[in-house]
């Protein structure tokens, strides 16, 4: 029997059957397109919805108009050109200008009085043409020279950090740990049970460990890869605030992909179908997805069900995200949180490996 | 190299699901370089029997030795040394049917070069072919690529061409007959006589769980051939079919 058998003293790694198992975790993953859609493409274009939805606006320039008529009334111009704060549009005709200023196309006319000086044509009523007037009117006076007898400096509160997109970006990520780390084990671990594949591999000598462990090295790697597009496109396009340690928030995608990994084993412990297991996943998630505070705080829900929503695993990885990201909050910032996590960890690997049916 | 004369030995195997005993006292003994044949009607307990053999399921009682070995004491060293294709099992469609046989020869310590292999099965013109494009008979076929990947020294076949044409059944005879070939030892289970009658040294007809009859093709033949009356489409000589239905009163296909 010699000539049918070929002895591999010394194995390639690419030979190796834990390298083998984790390229197989890959290529079931990329050769999924529904997959790689739901984990990369539809979190992006979430942020981008929500990010638009829910842009804050700020408060629109008045627009002041001026009738081209003399030198007095180019200098009103230019001088309103100048002041960033309004918008001026110069018309040629006085009926044009008095069209604009009736339809609200304008909210006020800045027009020459002939003898130097400036007259306002408005309606007092409308709120922002009275707030025009005093608008124009400083920009009207700097520009001709008028200095302010008291110094101004300005602090602007608008903090990068507080609008909704930097809220949800945090949220979405830990939706899309939660959700990759349940889906990715626990879909292809019942698939492979339902085809009868696992038993097929419990006849051969692979290692249990190893087959495991091909799931938790393909999510790590996957892990890298969702965080560095979410969080890449949140501050590329939205200038989301990354405050804290990376090497901080590393760590808590992390700990938070084992997390949920472990909970997606358990998930598939004992399940037998496909279909079962969808049902149970759903089960488990949909309940986060709405407390655990992804779209909108968890402190919008009663005082009373707060304790239950703050032993949710993803209630927890949300916090430590927001924490990290918003607040620059360090590890020990986040300790209660990553307890909470660590003790999913645990529970969750404990009883998944006890339940665990190979066959 | 196997050094005991028994590739298997089953004394006194029980095992029931709950209320329905599948396997009811089976005794079995092959030797090595034996191409063995379990033959019965569905809910026989084929399946059930080598799964216990395969070490796949718990017996409820009886005595088990593969190779020499138990279960119990020498797990990890018989899987080494089985070559197993399951009744059914679906190979991922999403790989290829080269990268599938790598996957199974990374589980082994010593094996067959992959490439050998995938020629022997004659897929070599689907090597990179995703296994969801592939017909019933080349899914077969890989399939029992993988069980020979690991270069065992036992092969155990549940039904290895049910439900294929007569081509491809013929296909998965030549390969099993080559591996045969090679002085190994084969268990299979089979709905179909002629493939019993080709391709076993012996065979044991398997109803209500237990061994009915049990020896050469020919021998069961000659065993039954006074007792029964020749029947009309096949009446120059009788076959393995008649064997069985005079035993079990049923034809094979029968639920
Ligand atoms: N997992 C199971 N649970 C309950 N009953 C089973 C199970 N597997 C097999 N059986 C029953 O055990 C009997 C033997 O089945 P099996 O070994 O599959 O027979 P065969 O392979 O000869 O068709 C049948 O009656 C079958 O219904
Ligand atoms: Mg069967």
């Amino acid at each position: 029997m010699s000539d049918m058998e070929t002895r591999t003293p010394s194995r390639r790694f690419v030979d190796r059957s834990i390298v083998q198992l984790t390229l197989v975790r890959f290529r079931e993953f990329i050769r999924q397109p529904e997959a790689v859609f739901w984990t990369f493409v539809f979190p992006i274009l979430l942020a981008v919805g929500l990010g638009l939805a829910f842009r804050s606006r700020a408060p629109e320039r008045p627009l002041i108009g001026v009738v081209s008529s003399d030198a007095t009334a180019a200098g009103i111009f230019a001088s309103l050109q100048k002041d960033s704060t309004l918008t001026a549009e110069s018309f040629t005709s006085d009926t044009a200008a008095q069209h604009a200023l009736r339809t609200a196309k304008v909210a006020i006319l800045a027009v020459s009085d002939g003898r130097g000086g400036v007259r306002y044509i408005y309606d007092p009523q409308r709120s922002e043409s009275a707030i025009a007037r005093l608008v124009a009117d400083r920009a009207i006076q700097t520009g001709a020279g008028r200095a302010d007898p008291v110094a101004v400096s300005e602090m602007k509160v608008t903090e990068r950090g507080s609008r909704y997109i930097d809220f949800v970006i945090p949220g979405l990520l830990g939706m899309n740990l939660m959700g990759s780390g349940i889906w990715g084990l626990g879909f292809a671990i019942v698939d492979s049970r339902s085809k009868r594949l696992l038993k097929r591999f419990m006849a051969t000598p692979m290692s249990r460990a190893e087959y495991l462990m091909s799931f938790l090295f393909s999510r790590m790697f996957f892990l890298i890869l969702e965080v560095v597009t979410l969080l890449g496109f949140g501050v590329l396009a939205f200038k989301v605030p990354m405050r804290g340690s990376i090497l901080d928030l590393a760590l808590i995608c992390i700990l938070s992909a084992l997390t949920f990994g472990g909970v997606g084993l358990l998930v598939a412990s004992r399940a037998k179908t496909v279909e079962g297991v969808s049902g149970l996943m759903n089960f488990v998630m949909l309940p986060m997805w709405i407390l655990s505070g992804v779209f909108f705080s968890s402190n919008n829900f009663p005082s009373i069900v707060q304790p239950l929503i703050r032993i949710l695993p993803l209630t927890a990885v949300n916090d430590a995200l927001r924490a990290n990201m918003l607040e620059g909050a360090s590890l020990g910032g986040v300790a209660p949180q990553l307890i909470v996590i660590a003790a999913w960890l645990v529970i969750s690997f404990a009883a998944a490996l006890k339940l665990f049916r190979w066959r | 190299m196997v050094t005991t004369e028994h590739a298997l030995l089953v004394k006194g195997l029980k095992k029931a699901y709950g209320d329905v005993v599948a396997v009811d006292g089976l005794n079995l003994d092959m030797k090595v370089g034996e191409c063995f044949g379990l033959i019965g009607p569905n809910g026989a307990g084929k399946t059930t029997t080598i799964e216990i053999c395969e070490g796949l399921l718990d017996r409820d009682s009886g005595d088990v030795e593969v190779l020499g070995m138990t279960w119990d004491a020498n797990g990890n060293q018989l899987r080494e040394k089985l070559g197993i294709q399951l009744q059914d099992t679906q190979l991922s469609e999403k790989l290829t049917v080269s990268e599938t046989l790598h996957l199974f020869r990374s589980f082994y310590v010593k094996g067959r070069d992959v490439r050998d292999v995938i020629d022997a099965v004659q897929l070599g013109e689907k090597n990179n072919a995703r296994v969801g494009t592939l017909s019933g008979g080349q899914k077969q076929r890989l399939a029992i690529a993988c069980a020979l990947v690991g270069d065992p020294d036992l092969l155990f076949l549940d039904e290895p061409t049910t439900g294929l044409d007569p081509q491809s059944r013929r296909r998965l005879w030549s390969l099993i007959e080559g591996f045969k070939a090679t002085g190994r030892s084969i268990l299979l289970t089979t709905h179909y006589m002629d493939e019993a009658e080709k391709l076993c040294d012996r065979v044991a007809i398997v109803d209500h769980g237990r061994v009915i009859a049990l020896g050469t093709p020919a021998e069961l033949i000659e065993s039954i051939g006074a007792t029964i009356p020749a029947p009309p489409p096949r009446a120059s000589s009788a076959s393995l079919e008649d064997v069985f239905v005079a035993l079990t009163g049923r034809t094979l296909r029968d639920e």
